[in-house]
């Protein structure tokens, strides 16, 4: 938390020099956000010594405050996050998932400070998303991330609308630690963090990228430059003597493209990378199709139906999604609750490895969301990445209370 | 055939030159379209429009749960409109914003922007029958009303709240609508749509609006207060009371993509 001290000084410095702000007066402010409460039941014994749990509980918040002045024009947004973990000192962590001061003009908005940024078009993996780090403590579906410091200025033309990124303070990948469950056999070190840059985390990224909407079409090109947000993980022993994977951050050029084709009731996905490091050179697709069935049986429900497949040029040397094939559903029922229910299934194809993920929802009154949701894991071969979660089938009750 | 048709046609065209009542008479579509198209060309020219929108949700055994948005829209007029609306109730949804560039012809355009992953997602107009925000109102109920969506047939003149109304009959052009036809009730002072019935796509009486509280607005545009739809099948309603209306505010075309949708308080 030392770092949110830090971030807490420099905006209260930067809102001291806003002239404007003093006459406004802060007048338009808000408050929202969530808490949730998680109950985790894990079916079998844990594979590796360590990870003693088979329920675990968890509560988190995430408050969001929200200041605007000179009409709207400037605006400030603070996200704070904590989570505490019954089991796992790795997962009980904070971070500032957003503290930012946005300026609007005519044809350009300025974005300054920690925030998140969402690129892509698939539903299974997000192989474009590269600007944020991923807090894989959080979930192992690799949707929550870290806040990213950054200058944004984002242009907007007949052409499309243009971004700019200076990325300074690179965060690093947390990761479960010994005493928590859907993890690596090994325990990554995030201590010993190692950077083929010698800035270290301080290396200035950069990135610009160009989005369009053009009839059916949404498509979007980036150019990114800077550390790479996924580690190499490798197997060291450790001053204790335990043996530990050792993340190591290298520096990537990476292009990647993003296309959306809307007809219909068809929603046509791609997406694609070419990353080059100084071991790798290679190319990445995620490419899919999701209909959906409006009104099945004259009734208010629909069911929509995915299907996508992963494609990583390293083969089983690289990405976990390098021959993978995802079928999915989501039924919603349209109801005043927002009922749903959410299927999915991924299966490696080169090891004939397979998850299941099923996530049922609701809201109950105004203000509280409740959540089942079950995941389970198969697999028989070591050299696959999932082989270690093999035993982690698990059943999650989440509770959420907004505010 | 062509022997008969020759002079039958030489006939009523006789018939035709010589009778000016003929020529005048117009056809019950004629009628029902020539009445909508007053309808919407008395309510052209609003430029942009802000409102705030609470619904109340009730069930049959009178239940409710609230909605709340707000809406932004920009008139285009020779396309249907642009919108934002901004989601604040229920509080899981807060935040969450859709875009619009709704289109005479044609699909729509729609963007949805979720918050929690900031992500902005480009979805499917098809959708026209399905409920808005789990109310009795479907997605069609609430898109700008175009003149190219339906095909017009006038009924008849009837007594009404505003002194007499016409009647008219919509068949919707959509295949994807949710709808047979619409009865919707015009007052013939204003031409303010005071009432519509829905027939589903079987046939049936399925929903009634009723629109009260007209409030007029730059000396031409009539607006109502408030909206209350009633499901004749399920006995479920919702009320859509309208707050707040703001006419030519200065809402500009670039107030309308996918920067200000991620944006938009």
């Amino acid at each position: 938390m030392k770092r949110a001290t830090l971030y807490t000084t420099l905006l209260a410095a930067a809102i001291a020099a806003q002239p404007g702000l003093a006459a406004a007066g802060l007048a338009d402010y808000e408050l929202a956000g969530k808490v949730t409460g998680e109950l985790r039941y894990f079916s079998q014994d844990a594979q590796f010594s360590d990870q003693s749990q088979t329920t675990n509980l968890s509560i988190s918040v995430e408050p969001e405050l929200y200041w605007e002045w000179n009409n709207g024009d400037d605006s400030l947004t603070f996200t704070p996050f904590l989570r505490l973990d019954q089991h796992d000192d790795e997962r009980s962590h904070g971070d500032i998932r957003e503290l930012s001061w946005l300026h609007v003009s005519d044809d350009w908005e300025l974005r300054a400070g920690l925030r998140k940024v969402f690129w892509g078009v698939t539903e299974f993996q997000h192989l474009v998303d590269v600007i944020n780090q991923t807090d894989g403590v959080e979930d192992i579906d690799g949707e929550d991330k870290l806040g990213q410091a950054m200058i944004n200025l984002s242009l907007v033309k007949d052409w499309g609308i243009v971004d700019l990124y200076l990325l300074p303070g690179f965060r690093e990948r947390t990761f479960p630690g010994a005493d928590g469950r859907l993890r690596s056999g090994l325990v990554v070190d995030t201590d010993a963090a190692q950077y083929e840059s010698g800035a270290r985390e301080k290396h200035l990224d950069t990135a610009i990228r160009w989005s369009h909407s053009v009839d059916v079409l949404d498509v979007g090109l980036y150019w990114f430059h800077g550390t790479n947000r996924d580690p190499i993980l490798t197997p060291q022993l450790n001053s204790n003597g335990d043996t530990v994977l050792v993340p190591l951050y290298e520096q990537m050029d990476q292009l990647g493209v993003d296309i959306q084709a809307t007809v219909d009731s068809w929603l046509w996905k791609f997406e694609a990378i070419h990353r080059d490091t100084v071991r790798n050179d290679y190319l990445a697709a995620q490419a899919g199709v999701e209909y959906t069935f409006y009104g099945l049986q004259d009734s208010a429900a629909d069911l929509g139906v995915l299907v996508e497949y992963g494609w990583d040029e390293r083969g089983t040397r690289g990405g976990q999604n390098q021959n993978d094939l995802f079928l999915g559903g989501r039924f919603t029922l349209n109801d005043a609750q927002s009922s749903e229910l959410l299927a999915g299934i991924s299966h490696d194809l080169d090891h004939d490895s397979t998850s299941v993920l099923v996530e049922a929802s609701r809201r109950v009154g105004d203000n509280w969301k409740i959540s089942l949701d079950g995941r389970f894991f198969q697999s028989d071969t070591a050299v696959d990445p999932s082989y270690a979660l093999r035993q982690d089938d698990h059943l999650q009750l989440s509770v959420e209370r907004y505010f | 055939m062509t022997s008969f048709t020759k002079p039958l046609n030489t006939l009523l065209a006789a018939a035709l030159l010589t009778s000016p009542v003929l020529v005048l008479a117009e056809t019950a579509e004629e009628k029902g379209l020539a009445i909508s198209k007053e309808a919407k060309a008395r309510d052209t020219g609003w430029g942009d429009m802000q409102a705030e929108m609470k619904m109340v949700l009730r069930n049959k055994q009178g239940q409710e749960s609230i909605r709340e948005i707000r809406m932004k829209s920009l008139e285009v007029l020779d396309d249907g409109d642009k919108s934002l609306t901004m989601f604040d109730r229920p509080r899981d949804v807060k935040g969450t914003n859709f875009l619009s560039f709704s289109h005479a012809v044609g699909a729509d355009d729609q963007w949805l922007y979720l918050p929690a992953l900031k992500r902005v997602k480009r979805i499917a107009s098809r959708n026209k029958s399905g409920p808005f925000m789990g109310s009795e109102f479907s997605y069609e109920d609430l898109s700008s009303f175009e003149i190219e969506k339906y095909s017009y047939k006038y009924l008849r003149d009837e007594a009404c709240n505003s002194g007499t109304c016409f009647v008219v009959e919509q068949y919707p052009a959509d295949k994807n609508s949710g709808y047979t036809r619409r009865q919707v009730w015009i007052d013939q002072a204003e031409y303010r749509m005071l009432k519509v019935e829905f027939y589903d796509r079987k046939n049936s009486l399925l929903k009634t609006l009723s629109s009260t509280g007209y409030q007029q607005y730059l000396g031409k545009h009539w607006r109502a207060d408030s909206q209350n739809m009633v499901n004749h099948q399920t006995g479920k309603s919702t009320d859509l009371i309208w707050a707040n209306y703001q006419f030519q505010t200065g809402l500009k075309d670039k107030d309308f993509n996918k920067n200000t949708l991620k944006r938009a308080r």
